[in-house]
């Protein structure tokens, strides 16, 4: 990241709406012609801080910076940023044409420009030959690709999108994530998107910023973000997984002993101090068994029950205490009777560890912001 | 918005026989006394307590020239001062309690009610009384004080249904793409607005030229409307030419309205193609 | 909305909202307040009113003569919102029934009427209803009947008046209610095990309860103040509340007793308003 320059830049940034905080300062780089996804569950703020960056809202505390200039008094008018609406705020008294060309006839460009860019930009969404319909006369994935094209018109140093794809169904949903990822790299502009929807942060982005409560939780690229997550919120909220307390045994070069309820099993992690008690998070898909104790590992179980949801099996493994574990097997692979004992492991380097006291968390974080 | 207009879309219903009667019927009851107008107007007897038969002098004579025109045409005059003001200040007020929050802004709420729900003899007795206490002369001055204070509230509430149906993302995107508060107000605000304006702006007018009561009160001896003309002849004889120019009026109304539902239905199918 | 005030704000809220305001102030508050200044003053030699404060015009309304006629308009107040009610409600239901296109020309066809003046509508009707009329000559031509019914100039007339007048305003927010039903609560409701009968009662009525509400009260109020409809139907010799206003106003020039009159019919307006506003909003009465 050292290479790329920051094209906006939080500082600081907290909102404050009638006395409560939805927004804790926070700081943030954007760098040039990334894509970064907000993610996180709704009430998070981070639909708040998109707006904050449109210009729609102005931030309680902090500063915006774009280009690195101060923009944190600049009118949304004023900004050469641009936003595709979650409900799309097509003018309803205008055509796709007219829809398109609406910023472009602010900037007083000559009409002859002006059709000239609105043509490109429909064509460049595939909606050619709908210039004259109303919104009305559109279907979801139109209004969404008119939305995307009225605002990129502008040409925009950076393109907010606030859950642009939240009300389309699966399929055409699945569809345009790929156009809006081929989109932004053909255009090289920096996208900022927000959604809550972990999976579609984890296809589409280059970093993705975890938020929770107003908080940054975690900032990373979807594989930073999916195998070492850095909070339990995280860990939970990000894909599928086992997380379980346990304390701290002894640490070894990075190689923790850990002891749960159950047994012991081994995870990597440092300056973790001996008995503290921390959590455990390992993905389904990381997890195996076996009849026979593999070493470091005295964890059992019973395998309670197999589901097989098509790409792969899902086994349920219930331990002495009564806690269930997940396993993804391969559909192909041998499977374990149900009700026999089962003994269980994974390799260390895949199981993540993180302190359960929310200050050395926060710490963590921070220091990664900071370095980042 | 699709998927309510979808649940909300009614499959349509049976309508039985005698429901249909029942909704001609009372179609019957609101018409019958327009018949009986449109038919007095062409009553051969000029006492007008009985018709005697069919005659088509009154129409000639009414358009050669009646005094009763000058009191037409100052109800049409004072509906359209009235309207336009209406219109505008309602249109901004409405627009600019939409938009921002202030303190006065439930007081202001509170008048605008007032009108609605306070008899109008009550609102014509209080006007005549302020305005003669401030030495005004009855006229047209006053006629359109009064009128705009009653049309006022509902064209605001009539734009105020309107704007609260808006997505706020609408106006927001406008300021995204460059238009500053004025020019959004401009380029979309209004354009949205539009159907409610016109809406309030036909409300206002069908308000005001209807009005006898409050007119009545602060109309002056040289400046009165159609209406209250009307009400000084009403326990006495009803001259016939009242009968030919309301006649006219409904007649050029109805022929206005069906010209207004042609135009467009030749303009949506122009678009569609 | 925007907390945060600057000085740009305050002028566009001053120059949006600040005509309006000020309109309204001068011109419905301070006329309001006038008038409750004006009954509680003594009533000038030659109209008008003289600035000696009396609570005189608040014993003649309470005298037994103009009781009766305060208590008789009430009455006809209430009489016409049922009979409105009872028309309305299943005229606004049936048009429910028509296809999109037709009721909402049908409701045009509900205000087109107002293009005609009120009281020529009225004189319409006594020019059917009267002994000379329409409707008697016909029926005495066909044999039906000897000598004319007496129609007009009764209670009854005025009634009749008063109904055609209001009815309007009782269907425009019943319609405005029962079309936001939604289709699916009254086929839940006969789902589990409601007859139609008892949908009605416990589904489609609590449902559209506020359009009932917003259309009494449309049709109550300005019934209550009403002069004209019994000055045509009712001839002068039906007298109610808002004849006696009318009268002490522009005749008897008895400006006090008018007011005070007003005041006991702002009065009426605000106690049934306070009902209404348990069950509804202000805005549906527009």
């Amino acid at each position: 990241m050292e290479d790329k320059k920051p094209i906006i830049q939080l500082c600081g940034i907290s909102k404050t709406f009638d006395g409560t905080e939805v927004l804790s300062p926070m700081n943030l780089n954007v760098y040039e012609g990334e894509f970064l996804t907000l993610l996180g569950p709704s009430g998070c703020g981070k639909t708040t801080t998109l707006r904050i960056i449109a210009g729609f809202e102005t931030p309680t505390q902090g500063r915006v910076f774009l280009e690195g200039n101060d923009v944190t008094d600049l009118q949304p008018y004023r900004r050469n940023v641009n936003t595709v609406f979650q409900s799309y705020a097509l003018f309803p008294h205008m055509n796709v044409y007219d829809n398109v060309a609406f910023g472009l006839v602010e900037k007083r460009m000559k009409k002859p420009e002006i059709k000239e860019k609105v043509t490109a930009m429909l064509q460049m969404v595939q909606l050619g030959k709908m210039e004259n319909r109303k919104p009305s006369q559109l279907s979801g994935g139109q209004k969404q690709r008119v939305a995307i094209a009225r605002a990129l018109a502008n040409n925009p140093k950076v393109l907010l999108l606030d859950e642009p794809l939240g009300a389309l169904d699966l399929k055409l949903r699945k569809q345009m994530q790929l156009e809006l990822k081929a989109l932004q790299k053909n255009l090289g502009i920096t996208f900022i998107y927000v959604t809550h929807d972990q999976e579609e942060a984890l296809t589409m982005s280059d970093r993705i910023v975890v938020m929770k409560g107003g908080r940054l939780e975690q900032v990373g690229t979807p594989k930073e973000i999916y195998e070492h997550p850095a909070t339990k919120f995280v860990a939970d909220f990000i894909g599928e997984s086992n997380i379980f307390e346990s304390s701290v045994v002894s640490e070894e070069d990075g190689m923790l002993t850990l002891m749960m309820e159950n047994g012991h099993v081994k995870a990597t992690g440092k300056n973790f101090k001996t008995d503290e008690i921390v959590y455990l998070c390992v993905r389904p898909e990381n997890v195996f068994l076996s009849e026979t104790p593999v070493e470091g590992f005295t964890l059992k179980g019973f395998v309670k029950d197999h589901i097989y949801v098509g790409s792969n099996v899902k086994t349920v493994v219930e331990l002495p205490n009564g806690n269930l574990l997940r396993i993804n097997m391969h559909p192909m692979s041998k499977l374990a009777e149900t009700g026999s004992l089962v003994s269980i492991y994974w390799d260390p380097a895949k199981a993540v560890v993180i302190h359960t006291k929310e200050d050395s968390m926060y710490d963590a974080i921070e220091d990664a912001v900071l370095k980042d | 918005m699709d998927k309510n207009a979808l649940r909300k879309n009614k499959r349509p219903k049976k309508i039985k026989a005698y429901q249909i009667v029942f909704i001609a019927l009372v179609y019957l009851f609101l018409y019958m006394p327009i018949f009986s107008v449109i038919l007095y107007s062409f009553n051969v007897n000029s006492d007008n307590l009985t018709f005697k038969g069919f005659t088509l002098s009154w129409y000639s004579s009414v358009l050669k020239g009646d005094p009763l025109w000058s009191n037409m045409w100052l109800s049409i005059e004072l509906a359209l001062v009235a309207m336009v003001i209406s219109v505008v200040i309602g249109t901004l007020a409405t627009i600019g309690m939409y938009r921002y929050d202030f303190k006065l802004k439930k007081y202001i709420n509170g008048l605008l009610y007032i009108p609605l729900v306070i008899p109008e003899l009550v609102i014509g007795l209080a006007s005549l009384s302020t305005f003669s206490k401030m030495g005004m002369d009855m006229g047209f001055a006053t006629l359109v004080f009064a009128h705009v204070t009653f049309c006022v509230p509902f064209v605001i509430i009539t734009l105020r249904a309107r704007i609260a149906d808006f997505d706020r993302s609408v106006e927001e995107a406008a300021m995204d793409l460059g238009a500053n508060g004025w020019r959004t107000l401009w380029r979309v605000t209004l354009p949205m607005l539009a159907p409610g304006i016109f809406a309030g702006a036909l409300m206002s007018i069908t308000l005001s030229i209807d009005d006898v009561i409050i007119s009545y009160f602060v109309s002056g001896a040289g400046q009165i409307t159609f209406p209250v003309k009307v009400y000084g002849m009403i326990r006495g004889k009803v001259t016939t030419d009242v009968y030919v120019i309301s006649t006219i009026v409904i007649v050029s109304i109805v022929v206005l309205f069906l010209a207004y539902m042609l135009v467009k239905k030749i303009w949506n199918k122009h678009h569609q193609n | 909305m925007k907390k945060i005030k600057n000085n740009k704000t305050r002028l566009s809220i001053l120059i949006m909202v600040g005509p309006t305001a000020l309109w309204l102030i001068l011109f419905l508050l301070i006329p309001m307040i006038y008038v409750v200044y004006i009954s509680f003053c003594t009533r000038g030699t030659f109209g008008g009113v003289e600035n000696v404060l009396t609570l005189d015009s608040y014993r003649k309304i309470f005298s037994s003569l103009y009781m009766s006629v305060t208590l008789k308009s009430l009455v006809m107040a209430f009489e016409t919102c049922a009979i409105c009610l009872v028309i309305a409600y299943p005229f606004a239901w049936f048009l429910s029934k028509l296809p999109k296109n037709v009721s909402s020309f049908l409701q045009l066809l509900i205000m087109l009427p107002f293009w005609v003046n009120g009281l020529l509508r009225l004189n319409g009707w006594s020019n059917i209803l009267r002994d000379s009329g329409l409707l008697n000559t016909v029926l005495i031509n066909l044999g039906i009947i000897s000598s004319p019914l007496k129609i007009m100039y009764t209670d009854g007339a005025v009634l009749l008046g008063m109904v055609y007048c209001f009815f309007p305003f009782m269907v425009l927010p019943l319609q405005t209610s029962i079309s936001k039903l939604d289709q699916s609560l009254i086929e839940a409701s006969m789902d589990l095990g409601a007859t139609k009968r008892r949908t009605f009662m416990r589904v489609v009525l609590p449902q559209t309860l506020p359009g009932i509400f917003a259309g009494t009260i449309q049709v109550f109020i300005p019934s209550l103040g009403a002069f004209f409809v019994a000055d045509v139907m009712g001839g002068g010799s039906s007298v109610y509340l808002g004849n006696i206003i009318q009268e002490q106003f522009l005749k008897a020039r008895n400006w006090p007793l008018g007011a005070a009159f007003s005041v006991l019919l702002i009065i009426f307006t605000l106690v049934v308003l306070k009902f209404y506003s348990k069950v509804g909003s202000l805005d549906d009465l527009a």
